[in-house]
């Protein structure tokens, strides 16, 4: 159905094909989260890997950061229908974590942790495969505390609540567990080029 | 609280139309979930052009649930605003807008939560906010609550004579204002939430509201005055 008199104003044809469907492209890189930033000490700062219940390793910020670095430049997309394009991210590939570990991803499902307990739940097959890695730098400095530095996960391929901010742990899960939003009836999956903003789409 | 079920478009016909300040217009939707929603929640809606083309957005919610089958939004028009620009100058009574909802539920208050209620609000950011008071007034009017909220001007106030009504009106209710660009007028500062938490007392729950530097601003000053993390919630609407 046309809406009567809305022609809209539509954005050059390079930039629509690279828009996934109700978004639109802002050049400012808005906040999404659901309460105030945390404030994180990197002195106390810690990464844990567990499965289920249980530790598998954890990482200082320092052993964090000498483990190898990834760059990644890309477009992320928004729930809220913001997208940005060519944004360059740097951190540590979910397979790097898990190689220095020494471990294979226990489960199919993942539970990302953040230091406002917050938690987002995304498929193994996600983050493996250089899809996913956990960020500790953006365009070149430390990852500004409202962008959820110092270290956010990064799963540019899914909605951007999945790139979970301040996060300090990965838990896999036997079954795909539902996070915070999540529950709250947003998209257990989130793709946005299927537009899976919430449940049932 | 589970919210699994799907969320659909529907089409909601605008009911009524009313100036609300010089930039901003208010619309009654007809929808089928005016009686269950919780304040502070929001709609997308999704405006379509003659070639398929669409633009959605996100529009709060500033009515409380009630049996009217109608809820209200209040959209505040933006220079070269691609869909409040629609709002302001083309969308008439009678055109049936899609839109669904209700969405998110974090930022969100029920008479059930307990107070005291603490809102802070910046420009069209004090939409959903004055949902709760509404909801409060009508469910919860013994919960305390207070409304710091911040306007470049008096004549750039919400629902500026229903606030001062049940700031009047309402025992419990106190309206605190930060009018920046009035003579003498300032932004809020770390005295004012000093003072709003003087008035007010140790909140259970926080809500702040408006563009992404207000509520960073905001919501900093509230963790600096000793507002644990968890009572805060906040939403963004950009900018
Ligand atoms: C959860 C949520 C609830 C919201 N509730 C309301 C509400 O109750 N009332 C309301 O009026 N708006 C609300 N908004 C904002 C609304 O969704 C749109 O962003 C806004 O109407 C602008 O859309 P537009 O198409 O007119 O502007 P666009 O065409 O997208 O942008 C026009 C210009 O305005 C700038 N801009 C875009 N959005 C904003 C903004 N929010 N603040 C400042 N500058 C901006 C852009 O950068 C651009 O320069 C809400 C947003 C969210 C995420």
């Amino acid at each position: 159905m046309a809406t009567r008199g809305f022609t809209g104003r539509r954005p050059p044809e390079a930039t629509r094909e690279r828009l996934p469907p109700g978004q639109y492209l802002t050049e400012d890189f808005p906040v999404l989260q659901l309460g105030p930033t945390p404030r994180i000490d990197l002195a106390t700062w810690r990464f844990t890997l567990r499965d289920g219940a249980k530790p598998l390793k954890s990482w200082s910020w320092e052993a964090f950061e000498a483990l190898p670095r990834t760059t990644w430049q890309g477009d992320i997309h928004c729930v809220t229908k913001w997208s940005k394009f060519d944004t360059a991210w740097e951190g540590v590939t979910v397979d790097d974590i898990l190689a220095d570990a020494g471990v294979a991803a226990p489960t199919e499902f993942a539970l990302a942790e953040g230091y406002d307990d917050y938690t987002t739940n995304v498929p193994v097959a996600d983050l493996r495969g250089g899809r996913a890695m956990v960020a500790t730098r953006y365009a070149g400095a430390p990852i500004p505390p409202d962008h959820g530095g110092p270290a956010r996960l990064l799963v540019p391929h899914l909605y951007f609540w999945k790139s979970a901010k301040w996060v300090n742990g990965l838990r896999f899960t036997k079954k795909d567990e539902a996070g915070f939003w999540e529950l709250r009836g947003y998209h257990m999956y989130g793709d946005p080029w299927r537009e899976q903003r919430f449940t049932g789409d | 609280m589970t919210e699994r079920a799907a969320l659909r478009w529907q089409e909601a016909e605008i009911a009524a139309i009313e100036p609300v300040t010089g930039r901003v217009r208010s619309f009654r939707f007809r929808v089928d979930f005016a009686e269950r929603f919780r304040p502070g929640q929001h709609v997308d809606v999704r405006l379509t052009a003659p070639d398929g083309y669409q633009a959605q957005r996100s529009y709060s919610i500033a009515s409380a649930p009630d049996a009217s089958g109608t809820i209200e939004l209040m959209i505040e028009h933006l220079d070269e605003g691609e869909v409040s620009g629609f709002f302001a100058s083309v969308a008439e009574v009678g055109d049936r807008i899609e839109l669904r909802g209700p969405i998110g539920g974090s930022f969100v208050w029920t008479g059930r939560d307990a107070g005291p209620l603490l809102l802070v609000g910046g420009g069209s950011g004090v939409v959903p906010l004055l949902a709760m008071l509404r909801h409060r007034d009508a469910a919860a009017p013994d919960v305390r609550a207070l409304l710091l909220y911040s306007a470049r001007t008096r004549s750039e106030m919400i629902a500026r004579e229903e606030l001062e009504a049940r700031a009047r009106d309402e025992p419990g209710f106190t309206l605190m204002l930060a009018l920046t660009r009035e003579p003498g007028g300032r932004r809020i500062d770390r005295a004012r939430i000093d003072a709003a938490l003087g008035a007010l007392g140790a909140p259970a729950h926080a809500f702040v509201c408006g563009s992404n530097p207000f509520v960073s601003a905001a919501s900093d000053l509230l963790l600096d005055a000793g507002v644990p993390p968890g009572v805060i919630r906040t939403e963004r609407f950009g900018g």
